[in-house]
């Protein structure tokens, strides 16, 4: 069986996205240890929470940099995903700069968080045949870039998945997002 | 598109789901995990749980109830009832809960919702309130509507989302248990005031008066409790008239 590894720095859906692998027969380990980290079959950047109390709590841990050296594959979820990018509006912090994109606050006449479920488009790599809505908690989002491997739209399009190389990431949360989530989840645990 | 999310509303005491569930097919009905499991199946976009228990066990109850749900359920969930600090708040959303209500204590402290925003994120804070009309205005009400508070409801509403609430839960005490649909005109009034998304509670009935609150209001979810427990209203069959009429629904 593959080794998961939960990036343990606090967030808060650290035990939810937990229980979502158990669900699929996976038993990951929660770490912050770097050896651990880098040896796992697999690496999982969960994130709920402030963006800048969550910098510094990857700084305090050292992993702001470590985390992107990371070679096998790595999921990046909402936060996760958010400060895998360059720089985001929420704290006015620089992220990881693993996608050369920065993420924005949204702004007008409409709800905020964008809450609830909603679809994807243009779905490719691990979301690839996901046609079903996924669960999204969010009040800031990546914009469309070439590294966005899913869209959705919410008075206009944001990114709801990012991929560059080893790193893939989903600013919704497959592992609330029932049937679907779940096939996510297994479509990232076969990379 | 984003979807109107249908809440279906579990009251749990001593672990326990209570108020009347009468569900065939359910072996065990008053246990929680086992009906949220089920309604997560049929289409329930989130579920909220509240508890009354009164007990000091109070919180290992609930804890332990939170834990099951979170490992067993893959939609999120709210739960409330009783959360009366920051502590209490962080128990339960590390052991799985996705957003916690607060009503009573936010009443007697505005000053916690600000509190488990900054510490948890605006997602995660739900205010609850439950209000009615007195004189021509809507006050708010404190437990289960024993109590009047000297809030109007839409400036306390307002004043919530400021200090950092993320979701409104607004029970109409006028409403809840009538079954003669929600609280329209209140509710129209409440989405036009705040930006942050409101749950409709009370006086759910039939599949129109869910159409109703979506097609004249701007509510981003609806809550009923017992409609659906007693299948009154069937969860499938009210998403597929939703969409039927163009509402935005997860099918």
């Amino acid at each position: 069986m593959k080794k998961v590894a939960i990036i343990d720095y606090g967030a808060g859906n650290l035990h939810s996205v937990m229980y979502a692998l158990e669900r699929l027969g996976v038993d990951p380990i929660i770490t912050d240890n770097k050896s651990v980290l880098s040896s796992a079959d697999l690496v999982i950047f969960p994130g709920v929470g402030h963006a800048q109390a969550a910098m510094k709590a990857l700084h305090a841990k050292e992993l702001v940099d470590f985390i992107p050296t990371l070679k096998q594959p790595v999921l990046g979820i909402c936060l996760g995903m958010q400060l895998m990018c360059r720089h985001t509006e929420e704290g006015d912090v620089d992220g990881l700069g693993i996608f050369d994109v920065d993420v924005l606050r949204f702004k007008g006449d409409f709800k905020v968080p964008h809450m609830g479920w909603n679809g994807l488009m243009e779905g490719r790599s691990i979301l690839e045949n996901i046609e079903n809505d996924v669960y999204f908690v969010h009040s800031y989002y990546v914009p469309v870039v070439s590294e966005t491997i899913a869209i959705t739209d919410y008075n206009g399009t944001f990114s709801a998945a990012l991929q560059k190389d080893n790193f893939y990431a989903c600013q919704f949360h497959p592992e609330k997002s029932g049937v679907s989530g779940e096939q996510i989840l297994k479509n990232f645990l076969k990379k | 598109m984003l979807k109107k999310r249908i809440i279906p509303c579990l009251d749990i005491k001593d672990g326990r789901t209570v108020k009347g569930i009468n569900f065939v097919g359910l072996r065990d009905a008053g246990d929680p995990v086992a009906l949220a499991r089920m309604y997560s199946e049929i289409g329930a976009d989130e579920l909220v749980f509240l508890d009354i228990t009164a007990t000091h066990e109070k919180r290992k109850t609930l804890v332990a109830l939170v834990k099951e749900v979170a490992q067993q359920v893959a939609i999120p969930f709210t739960v409330g009832g009783g959360v009366g600090s920051v502590e209490d708040a962080y128990y339960l959303l590390q052991s799985g809960a996705d957003k916690v209500a607060i009503n009573s204590a936010a009443v007697k402290n505005p000053s916690i919702i600000k509190e488990l925003a900054d510490k948890f994120g605006n997602q995660c804070v739900v205010l609850a309130v439950d209000a009615k009309l007195v004189d021509g205005t809507w006050k708010v009400f404190l437990n289960g509507g024993r109590v009047e508070t000297d809030k109007e409801l839409f400036s306390w509403v307002k004043q919530a989302e400021e200090l950092g609430a993320g979701e409104i839960l607004f029970t109409s005490m006028d409403h809840d248990g009538t079954k003669a649909g929600f609280a329209i005109e209140a509710l129209k009034k409440m989405n036009e005031l705040l930006t942050i998304p409101i749950i409709a509670s009370g006086g759910a009935g039939s599949i129109a008066h869910f159409t109703e609150v979506f097609q004249q209001t701007d509510v981003s979810a609806a809550l009923a409790a017992s409609i659906f427990h007693f299948k009154e209203v069937d969860l499938p069959a009210l998403k597929q008239a939703l969409r039927a009429e163009q509402i935005q629904i997860r099918l």
